[in-house]
């Protein structure tokens, strides 16, 4: 299944002559790559005087894009293992909680919060993974379970320790901190002063701010949507362990069979999950300063329908980092774009739905052509 | 033919959501732009109220006010509402403080970026003039359970219970204390922590009621700590006989005022808090004219006599 065993023997007459274009056009995250090719068209029609395409407009939505990558890559990595996880907006908003109780209430430095809660996480996450192997148990069942459980325990634990739902000041406790400005800072401040002095991109007109350009810099957020990318397409499809992800999704038992650690690989892809959702939570915590319990609600579905759009397969075994990440993409952009085009709020969920239905259907599409399967 | 496939998925995309995306591409045409940003999910049926006030300020005024909330009330996602509202360059925006810490960054770099702001429903007077806001449209707390106090002394009320079901909510606590110093007694024993549980509530007030037989006024903090108490005076016959006053308005409340269990009901009329901020804004951009301080838009005192416009109007403009 993997494009490695495609590529390596042309010259064997089993296998189909295909041409070179051919070959680079079929690929898992076409579907994604001509999605967000028709996304931008019809919004470059539809909204362009909104300011969507003005420095302003397109750091909102790459920064809410980079949000929905950050889990997409997470959850496609699992899916392609043959799992899913339902508690990801459950875990986010745990996490949050988590680093806001053990430095705002219990007065741990915010580093050591960062990291505790880390590997709090990345425990829940081997947890959730260790109960799917050991009971064989449908991981929708299991993860749908942490998704109320994390969420109960967020609740209750800032409830019973202060009192109220939303913990803030972890602005203020952040400052000075090492760790915390690698996900909550930003970088190229200089760059953009320097634009802005130029005149390239506006500056605050009134205020303390005025005369600094509007964009301060690259939220951590993008960069680490970026390497998360990166790392996830390298590990899929440059290394052992890629193949290994592929062939635990495509049929375990055979993998098992011929030697995969499938159950390790299962559960170290759960924890990759986790991971990814305390990044998105730590990040969220250190920009915006508070945590809330109703944080990260209904991000678990956000993350599958970002996977899904990019064309991976629901049952495992088929898909790609890069479509997922485009998927995030396609869905950052059309969620901010029907705001800057004035569309009626409340139709959000209608073109939610079209959207997913129309990327499945051509997803089904690609790939038939692919594997060639009728 | 799959290529014939491909594009017919393509068009069909384009032709479910070109025509909805042209509707307001018209409507830009005349008039100034505002956009108000709310933190409720879209299930939250209190905000109806303050979809119709825009819709009905917007059609008088003839200007173009938009609605946007984030749709599980994520407040992080509130935060990249205002900032894509601020990218979309709108005459001025109008949005909840619903958490100081998340949401006035956001609305700061908008106040920074020349767009006028108005803090509507949830916010202080204070943290209103910190993120550098025209005004605050809402009802403060404190002044609300004042004002009932002052009604309730008229009414020669001389003690009260304060039925309290959000215990952990300081801000809505803070009616309590207004009410005690409006009244001009002490607060001390007489505010209830009623749990959240109709029954528990009920049996709460009971109790009270049966240790502090002379009490003479109940003061409760919505519908959810009204309704069961109204059920508890019924059963110690109580009812009509104990002055009786509540915040907010609903069903039970509203029959409640009008077989005389209750006095008062305080609104704080959502109405007003979508509609005067776009009149607010839309004067202000024209003629550059702006009232000297914040608006109060309730405590609105509803009794039995202004009932028939309460019943006619509930859930659009009420």
């Amino acid at each position: 299944m993997t494009q490695s065993q495609q590529t390596k023997s042309v010259n064997d007459e089993r296998v189909k002559q295909r041409s070179r274009f051919h070959q680079a056009l079929i690929r898992p995250e076409l579907g994604g790559i001509f999605g967000t090719i028709l996304v931008f068209f019809f919004f470059f029609l539809t909204a362009r005087d909104s300011g969507m395409f003005s420095p302003t407009g397109v750091m909102n939505w790459s920064v809410v894009s980079a949000q929905f990558i950050i889990i997409a890559v997470g959850a496609c990595l699992l899916m392609i293992a043959g799992e899913f996880d339902l508690s990801v907006g459950s875990m986010i908003g745990f996490a949050g909680m988590s680093i806001a109780l053990l430095s705002i209430s219990m007065g741990l430095p915010i580093w050591l919060a960062i990291i505790l809660t880390f590997i709090l996480c990345m425990a829940v996450g081997a947890l959730n993974g260790w109960l799917v192997i050991k009971t064989g148990l449908p991981s929708f069942i299991v993860t749908l379970a942490f998704l109320f459980i994390l969420r109960g325990l967020t609740i209750f634990s800032a409830i019973a320790t202060t009192k109220k739902t939303i913990i803030g000041g972890v602005r203020d406790a952040a400052e000075g901190d090492w760790l915390a400005p690698l996900f909550g800072g930003k970088v190229l401040a200089g760059l953009f002063t320097w634009m802005g002095e130029n005149g390239w991109i506006e500056t605050f007109s009134r205020g303390i701010k005025k005369g600094q350009p509007v964009i301060e810099g690259i939220p951590m957020l993008i960069i680490w949507a970026i390497v998360l990318i990166i790392f996830g397409h390298l590990l899929l499809t440059k290394t052992k362990f890629g193949n290994w992800i592929f062939a635990s999704g495509g049929d375990a038992r055979a993998a098992s069979y011929v030697g995969v650690p499938v159950k390790r690989v299962k559960i170290l892809m759960f924890m990759f999950t986790a991971f990814c959702a305390c990044i998105f939570a730590t990040a969220q915590v250190m920009e915006f300063g508070s945590a809330g319990a109703d944080r990260g609600l209904l991000k678990e579905f956000e993350a599958i329908i970002s996977v899904v759009i990019g064309g991976a397969l629901l049952t495992g075994g088929y898909g790609s980092v890069i479509g997922a990440a485009l998927g995030a993409l396609i869905f950052g952009v059309v969620q901010q774009g029907l705001f800057f085009a004035g569309v009626e709020s409340s139709l959000f969920r209608v073109f939610l739905g079209v959207i997913l239905l129309l990327a499945v259907i051509l997803n089904t599409y690609i790939r038939r052509m692919i594997t060639g399967e009728r | 033919m799959k290529t014939i496939k491909l594009l017919a998925v393509a068009a069909l995309f384009i032709a479910i959501a070109a025509p909805l995306a042209m509707v307001p591409a018209s409507a830009l045409a005349d008039g100034e732009r505002y956009v108000l940003v709310s933190h409720a999910p879209d299930s939250d049926s209190w905000w109806n109220t303050i979809k119709n006030g825009i819709e009905l300020a917007g059609e008088q005024l003839g200007v173009t006010v938009e609605y946007r909330n984030p749709p599980t009330g994520d407040l992080a996602d509130m935060a990249r509402i205002i900032e894509q509202a601020t990218a979309s360059r709108p005459n001025g925006i109008i949005t909840t403080l619903a958490d100081y810490d998340v949401l006035s960054g956001p609305i700061k770099d908008a106040v920074a970026q020349g767009v006028n702001v108005i803090i509507m429903n949830s916010g202080t007077p204070e943290q209103t003039r910190e993120v550098g806001a025209l005004m605050f449209v809402g009802q403060p707390e404190y002044d609300a359970g004042y004002a009932a106090g002052l009604r309730a002394k008229g009414d020669g009320i001389k003690s009260f219970v304060c039925v309290n079901h959000v215990i952990s909510n300081t801000v809505v606590a803070e009616r309590c204390r207004g009410f005690a110093d409006g009244l001009g007694v002490e607060l001390g024993n007489s505010m209830l922590d009623s749990g959240q549980d109709p029954a528990e509530i009920k049996n709460r007030v009971l109790a009270y009621l049966s240790a502090n037989p002379k009490t003479e006024a109940i003061l409760t903090l919505g519908p959810t700590s009204a309704d069961p108490t109204i059920a508890a005076l019924k059963e110690n016959g109580m009812a009509g006989d104990i002055y009786f006053g509540t915040f907010d308005l609903g069903t039970e409340i509203v029959n409640g005022i009008k077989s005389g269990i209750i006095q008062w009901g305080i609104d704080q009329q959502p109405f007003l808090q979508a509609y005067l901020p776009v009149v607010v804004l839309a004067n202000y951009d024209r003629f550059g004219v702006l009232p000297g301080n914040n608006i109060n838009s309730g405590p609105g005192f509803v009794t039995k006599e202004g009932l028939e416009l309460v019943e006619k109007y509930a859930g659009k403009y009420r």
